[in-house]
């Protein structure tokens, strides 16, 4: 089978901060109140007057060498067949948080009823050919979405022709949520 | 000068920052480093052959309570607790907690049958009496009788396990820079039996008992000592997180809780009156031990919470 290698390409010099992909994720996932799968960041560099504002809208980065995964003893957090996408089975989570201590992006958390949850690069909506709920609803474009194994995708030519970054790279977990720059 | 507005996270115990772990780990791997350190020093005595009700087997019956406790308080710990029995249905070759969950399993059986094989000889008449009223233990203990080396040997090494184990737990999560040490399974291992010696200390009948169990504890107490100079020695020679996560006890907010009350109180102050002790001065004898039993607690509360407050991310 092929593999792909989803991930996600956000351009910050688009980026308003406007979290109409948070708002937006929350609605398709019904994520409850008071708790959210994906934020913004903003982060100011420099000494005034000098100063840099980035936004970014961070998640899960569905890590090609995923932690959460190596750290879950169940099962429970998996690699989704033929992809990067890791995902976590309710059924088998015992609310351990061992894959939560394990994620240096602290990007999931526990839901009420007891069972982890985080960001799904929306798989059933990638599944029927739909962009994730986040990506279709920026208001600025600012984010694409697709595979890196194939170099025709709109995340590949962007990552060929524009500077990027990843959050924590020395963590070493090769994440797959990029923001160029 | 780099600062950092997040809106929309507000996570529970992820946000601000991660609180995901309260007492109930930190007591677990208390007691389960205790049971580890109980169930070694009992079964070195097995295979030293000692007689006359040695403490050291007569404290073998409480490993796997110990042990029981230490799992309850893990199962409180869950937050999907219907789901507990999930432990036993993978085994997940990666993750730490897979390997506890059954290291755990496989001390229990061992741990009872190897405390019901030294039971005449750790208890005397008192423990004939009570079997002699329960002749279906019969067989069960002639069969641990027979095997009593074997079984001791494989405590050893179970409980060598179990010690390492509740260290590895955490230095496994390279999340969590404080805790990403191999330093802590020795450490928490060589703490376990630490409180293993002092446990037996306290359960010790005569002087002559208690001596051996002070002159190991104090050798432990050195090497944990040692042990905790090279983490923080590690962590400050790493890379930029691990200097942050070493700044915490150099000054940073953790640093009292860190110097007093583990390495002062914890290890300083017992090391210092079993010292006087085995020079012989007078002291009562409990309050090393509890020094020891309670600056193991404390260690394990202070490295879970530190632990959760280092991080990768600069926000």
């Amino acid at each position: 089978m092929k593999t792909r290698r989803y991930a996600i390409v956000i351009d910050t010099l688009r980026c308003i901060g406007c979290a109409d992909c948070v708002v937006a994720c929350k609605t398709e996932n019904e994520v409850p109140e008071g708790y959210c799968r994906d934020w913004i960041t903003e982060a100011t560099t420099g000494t005034f007057p000098e100063l840099h504002t980035e936004y970014r809208s961070e998640r899960c980065n569905h890590c090609s060498n995923p932690p959460c995964v190596h750290a879950c003893p169940t099962g429970a957090s998996f690699v989704a067949d033929g992809s990067n996408v890791t995902l976590v089975d309710p059924e088998l989570c015992t609310g351990c948080k061992s894959c939560i201590a394990a994620c240096p992006y602290d990007a999931r958390f526990v839901l009420p009823e007891g069972y982890v949850s985080k960001c799904t690069f929306c798989m059933h909506r990638v599944e029927v050919g739909l962009d994730p709920a986040c990506v279709s609803a920026c208001p600025t474009r600012c984010m694409a979405f697709g595979d890196c194994n194939d170099p025709d995708s709109e995340v590949s030519r962007l990552l060929r022709t524009r500077t990027w970054k990843v959050i924590a790279p020395e963590a070493g977990t090769e994440p797959n949520v990029y923001y160029l720059t | 000068m780099e600062e950092f507005v997040i809106t929309q996270k507000a996570n529970p115990h992820i946000d601000p920052g991660l609180a995901i772990w309260g007492w109930e780990v930190p007591v677990y791997l208390f007691l389960g480093g205790l049971a580890a350190g109980l169930l070694l020093l009992g079964a070195v005595s097995v295979l030293r052959a000692e007689t006359d009700r040695p403490a050291a087997q007569r404290l073998l019956g409480l490993v796997t309570p110990i042990l029981g406790i230490g799992m309850g308080a893990l199962f409180l710990d869950l937050e999907h607790k219907l789901h507990v029995w999930r432990f036993y249905t993978a085994f997940q070759v990666t993750a730490p907690m897979s390997w506890g969950s059954w290291i755990l399993l496989f001390a229990v059986p061992v741990n009872l049958l190897l405390a019901l094989g030294t039971a005449g000889n750790a208890f005397g008449p008192g423990f004939r009496a009570f079997a002699d009223r329960l002749p279906a233990l019969a067989p069960l203990e002639a069969w641990a009788i027979a095997r009593r080396r074997p079984l001791a040997w494989l405590s050893v090494a179970i409980a060598v396990a179990v010690g390492i184990y509740t260290g590895i737990l955490l230095s496994a999560y390279g999340a969590r820079p404080f805790w990403n040490s191999a330093i802590l399974g020795p450490l928490f291992l060589t703490s376990g039996v630490s409180a293993a010696a002092a446990a037996l200390q306290l359960a010790a009948r005569t002087h002559g008992e208690r001596l051996p169990f002070e002159r190991l504890d104090v050798g432990l107490l050195v090497i944990e000592l040692l042990l905790m100079g090279l983490l923080v020695v590690t962590l400050v020679s790493g890379p930029l997180q691990a200097q942050r996560a070493a700044d915490l006890v150099l000054g940073g907010p953790m640093t009292v809780y860190f110097w007093v009350f583990v390495v002062g109180l914890g290890v300083l102050l017992p090391l210092s009156l079993e010292t006087f002790q085995l020079r012989g001065y007078r002291l009562p004898v409990f309050v090393a031990p509890a020094f020891v039993l309670m600056g193991s607690l404390v260690f394990r509360f202070f490295i879970v919470e530190a632990g959760q407050v280092t991080t990768w991310i600069a926000y």
